[in-house]
């Protein structure tokens, strides 16, 4: 058999520096997350209440996150913005923007959800046992929806994560291109690298997104 | 004569065109045990939704201990406070062990110490027989089960009178009887409670007196269920009766 081509991990500081575009890709989905559920949590809210022209809005631009791809929209923000607006937008910047734009679109969503799905009759029985209306919310609606979001959200984190392969196309050294670096540089002397550099970067979103994603079924099955 | 602890004046409720309640009138004293009966849809449910300011009316008025319920009143949850009530579905609170459920209201609502609103919790969980249950989730217990917490949780709060929607229309029928069972124990106790039920034999054991409603307006009213139910006065209710029958 031939050699798989996972020698050049060793060599130098490459998994260490795989390891590091690793970390970018995971920084960019966090703090894209954390964007996402803060501007999500307020969306949801209003797109669960009665003002129509916000409602009619709010479906407008998540039928638009919904539709478009996230790499035009990559394009769009990083390539497009700098000359017709004059933005100096960093490609890390553009990265967050275009990802807090899809999760907050996503997360209000979900918000809302999760909002409607309270019956009714919860609020009433709290109300009837002489709750006011911010105790029913306090005590009663607001953990019920916290419980069903939390499973919801954290699979948003691993798809984020997931697409920040793509953040590579405007620049960002993240993992993947690390990863390419890697086996371009070793060409001649590991010409089997893409083999095992790949597969170790398919190993590495695995062991992020895998515990995370077992951590919301877990969730969703506790608090079901 | 003495006041009555309810009352209500010439209570109307409409969902637009659709009139639920026609000027009803009605009055409950304290210990008394009114049980109101009627084919769906007269109006029944609805009657105790708007005693406890869970509907807007459109006309007429609900006194409590002569204090008019208002919806929008600022006060509304002190008055709530003294009206307990029991829904069909139960809705005990999913994510809150029963002993929490029960205890929710009494912390947070009348400020109460846990140790003291906790003692009086289990007491109350003793009697319907299931302080063992205390911190299990509600999906865990049975119909029944969740039935009698959600009678506890009202009972807590020491409401001067009790709303009882339907509470065993959603039951398996072996489990009515343990409910209708603890029910019978608060009206020998001198509880004063107003309930809509379909449970016949029921509505004879416990009332004191007995409404057949229609079309959102009382078509009989006694004071002597046995009576009423072996003879009702009217035809209307006569041919509501046999539909229970087989």
């Amino acid at each position: 058999m031939q050699s798989l081509g996972l020698d050049v991990l060793f060599k130098g500081k490459n998994f260490v520096r795989l390891l590091g575009g690793l970390w970018v890709a995971v920084r960019i989905s966090l703090i894209s997350v954390a964007i996402s559920i803060a501007l999500g949590l307020i969306m949801g809210m209003l797109m669960a209440g009665k003002n129509r022209v916000l409602k009619a809005m709010f479906r407008v631009y998540l039928e638009i996150v919904r539709i478009m791809p996230q790499m035009v929209l990559l394009f769009v923000v990083y390539f497009g913005t700098t000359r017709v607006f004059g933005w100096n937008l960093s490609p890390e910047a553009s990265a967050i923007i275009v990802f807090s734009f899809w999760g907050v679109a996503e997360m209000g969503d979900l918000v809302r959800g999760a909002l409607v799905s309270i019956p009714r009759i919860q609020y009433e029985s709290a109300e009837a046992l002489g709750l006011t209306t911010a105790q029913v919310y306090l005590y009663v609606i607001l953990p019920q929806t916290f419980r069903r979001l939390v499973p919801l959200s954290i699979n948003l984190i691993t798809r984020m994560i997931k697409t920040t392969s793509l953040v590579m196309m405007i620049g960002i050294v993240e993992v993947l291109k690390v990863a390419q670096q890697i086996i371009e540089a070793n060409r001649r002397t590991s010409p089997n690298a893409a083999f095992g550099v790949f597969a170790t970067v398919f190993l590495l979103y695995f062991l992020i997104c895998w515990p995370i994603s077992r951590l919301a079924g877990y969730l969703e099955k506790r608090w079901a | 004569m003495e006041n009555a602890l309810l009352e209500i004046k010439d209570l109307k409720k409409a969902y637009g065109e659709h009139v639920v309640l026609d000027d009803l009138s009605l009055a409950v004293n304290k210990g008394e045990v009114v049980v109101v009966i009627g084919p769906s849809g007269c109006g029944k449910s609805t009657l105790l939704r708007c005693i406890n300011a869970l509907e807007d009316i459109q006309g007429g008025q609900v006194l409590l201990d002569g204090q008019p319920v208002l919806r929008q009143a600022k006060n509304i949850s002190r008055t709530r406070q003294k009206i307990g009530m029991v829904f069909q579905s139960y809705d005990l609170f999913p994510h809150k062990t029963i002993l929490d459920n029960i205890l929710l209201a009494p912390m947070k609502v009348q400020k109460r110490p846990r140790a003291q609103a906790e003692a009086e919790a289990l007491e109350l969980l003793d009697r319907v027989g299931l302080a063992d249950r205390k911190d299990d989730y509600p999906r865990q217990l049975s119909g029944g089960q969740k039935q009698r917490i959600a009678i506890v949780r009202a009972l807590i709060m020491h409401p001067e009178i009790l709303l009882l929607d339907e509470i065993t229309a959603a039951l398996d029928p072996e489990m009515v009887h343990e409910v209708l069972q603890v029910v019978l124990d608060l009206a020998k106790n001198g509880s004063t409670m107003l309930i809509v039920t379909h449970e016949m034999t029921f509505a004879r054991a416990i009332a004191d007196r007995v409404l057949f409603l229609e079309g959102g307006r009382i078509v009989e009213e006694s004071a002597d269920p046995k009576a009423f139910f072996a003879r009702p006065a009217t035809e209307r209710a006569r041919q509501f009766l046999r539909t229970f029958e087989y």
